[in-house]
């Protein structure tokens, strides 16, 4: 990009309407620092700022599009002409389980999450990720009892609540694909066992002595060993 | 492609696991094995009746876009209830063009459904593509001296448009019956409906069904009951435990899909039997249950 | 719909009508869907009666229990001599309660115990039945 087209994008202002009213803020602003900058200020509904945390659901419709659009406020670039609203919470309870209690057979989403049953598969869940995730296809998936694809399919899920928001048959897709990640951890993944014999090892002090001389070396002297270690070969 | 367009459904994935294995390894003997499709979702199991309803339509629409997608004109079911619904539901759409236009319109995402897919029921392609006389000649242990009592319920038969037989006088099953030498029993039940999915929030009055329809298939002689419907299956056999609490005088009756009959028939996987019918049926348990 | 007053009784039949896509009129009282219908024991009006109540715009129709209790089994539908789909009916009077969000399941009030017992073909079909 030239230098003047950096300033022509510094100077550029655009429209953005929230609730009613019309301001200008500066082009290339994310839409939570449009609102900001607006004299908006969030004290709940944003978090990491980085597109990590799901704190900052936000819906918003350009002014010639027919459709809703959902995003995270702070990963979003505010257009000209936006209507912009940030959604502070999604109201949706979560069932109370004891993961060491409960049976992980094939139908114990439904016996937690039985909404499920309601999916009519319209896939407007899906629409409204702003991950991309294919919800519908989870709830899909918890529906027919497949856990390990439950919680595959919803592992990018940073729990924003939009999909619920959303949802035609009030079913609360996060925390049910929460739990299915918590049952697949906990009963369904495979152990790894070069680590547990690994844990054993470090335990009984088979590695003490190797520890130990790592931790007398100066940083020279560590440098050294660090770019002299054994490495694995690329495949 | 050799072979069908399989839709299982929820339940021949969990509750009905039996269903799925027996007809896997009966269509895999008989050289028309089901090929299960990409990416299915719950048909809705109960076809929406008002007139205005789209929304209810698009469970079994988006069923057919995937099969359209997968390149087949044909889809396959065994569950009663996902047939029904889906084949009401295709020509819901193929009837009025309108309809079809919204339904493509709000499913943007993905291909527009062309109206093309055939749905089609187990039984049919048993009685239609293979015929009677190959599932006898694939025969290797006959059931000569079982009487088998068919259960055919609601959803394979009503409404007439997509009953895959007669509505009153069905046969189809007791011509499956025949072809593997086992004795079919009529009885006055066998297209009555077992209560559905009122088990959810009227178990008992699933429980009276169970007594009048199983007592019925009792009373005339049938030593097993089959069905093609998970619902059916599930509502039948297990409230006998719950009516035998009651009427002890109840005798309990072994309720099978009719696939796990053929398998027994064919000498091929059909999945897990009750016990009594093992018995009944002269064969070892494990005979029947092959390897998974 | 509200539910008191005229309004009501007289919105009742054009409403089922719209929704079913049938002419209730058509039925001359044969009573042939009763005698089909496996589950009227439990039913507080008869499959027959109740599309008398909907030809007569009286309320009380809608209070029965028989849109519940009927199982859309289609017995009455393929025997009717006249065409009438009563299983529409049904389904007709279902849903204005239904859109009114007046659920007859609470799914909130099933506990995991009494959901563990029953297949999700049932739980899917009820839903759609009784919960709008």
């Amino acid at each position: 990009m030239g230098k003047g087209n950096m300033n022509e994008q510094e100077n550029a202002m655009i429209r953005i309407h929230v609730m009613g009213k019309t301001y200008q803020v500066p082009a290339g602003l994310t839409i939570m620092d449009a609102m900001e900058y607006s004299g908006y200020r969030f004290i709940r509904g944003a978090g990491c700022r980085s597109g990590f945390c799901g704190a900052c659901s936000t819906i918003y419709r350009r002014e010639e599009d027919y459709r809703l659009q959902f995003a995270l406020a702070c990963q979003e670039m505010a257009e000209d002409g936006m209507y912009l609203v940030q959604l502070p919470f999604t109201p949706a309870p979560r069932s109370k389980y004891n993961l060491e209690e409960i049976d992980p057979s094939e139908n114990v989403l439904l016996q937690y999450y039985p909404e499920i049953a309601r999916c009519v598969s319209c896939n407007t869940c899906t629409k409204a990720c702003p991950q991309d995730i294919e919800v519908m296809d989870y709830v899909q998936a918890a529906l027919r009892g497949d856990i390990a694809r439950t919680a595959a399919l919803s592992f990018d899920c940073i729990q924003c609540g939009l999909c619920t928001m959303r949802c035609p048959a009030d079913i609360k897709h996060y925390h049910m694909a929460q739990m299915a990640r918590r049952i697949y951890g906990r009963y369904l993944s495979p152990v790894p066992n070069h680590l547990e014999e690994r844990l054993c090892e470090i335990e009984e002090g088979v590695y003490d002595n190797e520890l130990g001389k790592l931790m007398a070396m100066n940083k020279e002297e560590l440098g050294i060993a660090y770019a002299a270690r054994i490495r694995e070969e690329a495949k | 492609m050799d072979g069908l367009t399989y839709f299982p459904g929820c339940s021949l994935k969990e509750e009905a696991k039996e269903f799925e294995i027996s007809a896997m390894a009966v269509m895999k003997a008989l050289g028309l094995p089901l090929i299960e499709f990409e990416r299915w979702n719950c048909c809705g199991t109960v076809f929406s009746l008002t007139e205005d309803d789209l929304m209810h339509q698009l469970a079994t629409i988006r069923n057919l876009i995937r099969v359209q997608e997968n390149g087949s004109e044909e889809i396959v079911t065994l569950c009663s209830m996902c047939y029904n619904t889906l084949k009401r539901s295709s020509l819901f759409v193929n009837r009025d063009k309108e309809r079809l236009e919204k339904i493509n319109a709000f499913m943007d995402r993905e291909q527009a459904y062309e109206g093309k897919v055939e749905v089609r029921h187990l039984l049919e392609v048993l009685r239609d593509r293979i015929g009677w006389d190959k599932v006898e000649e694939a025969m290797t242990h006959s059931l000569e001296g079982l009487s088998v009592a068919p259960y055919y319920g609601c959803m394979l038969l009503r409404p007439r448009e997509v009953g895959i037989d007669d509505p009153d006088n069905p046969t189809i099953m007791q011509d499956l019956i025949e072809a593997l030498w086992a004795t079919p029993v009529e009885f006055p039940f066998q297209t009555e409906c077992c209560g559905s999915y009122q088990v959810v929030d009227r178990r008992e009055l699933i429980v009276e069904r169970t007594h009048r329809i199983l007592s019925s298939a009792r009373r005339s002689g049938a030593d097993v009951v089959i069905t093609s419907c998970p619902l059916c299956q599930y509502n039948l056999q297990k409230t006998q435990s719950e009516l035998k609490e009651t009427i002890p005088t109840f005798e309990e009756m072994p309720v099978i899909y009719f696939t796990q009959l053929m398998a027994v028939a064919l000498e091929v996987d059909s999945g897990e039997l009750p016990s009594p019918l093992l018995a009944g049926l002269a064969i070892e348990e494990g005979v029947g249950n092959g390897e998974r | 719909m509200a539910r008191n007053g005229l309004e009501i009784i007289e919105g009742l039949l054009e409403k089922v009508e719209e929704l079913s896509g049938q002419n209730v009129f058509a039925c001359y009282q044969c009573g042939m869907c009763s005698a089909g219908c496996p589950l009227t024991d439990e039913m507080d009006l008869l499959p027959n009666q109740v599309i008398r109540g909907l030809q007569l715009r009286d309320w009380r129709t809608m209070e029965s229990n028989a849109m519940w209790i009927c199982a859309s089994c289609f017995s009455c539908q393929v025997r009717c001599p006249k065409g009438v789909d009563l299983a529409r009916l049904m389904e007709a009077m279902r849903q204005i309660y239904l859109r009114q969000q007046l659920d007859h399941v609470s799914i909130d009030d099933m506990t995991p115990e009494q959901i563990s017992k029953l297949p999700q073909i049932a739980l899917v079909a009820s839903f759609r039945k009784k919960t709008g």
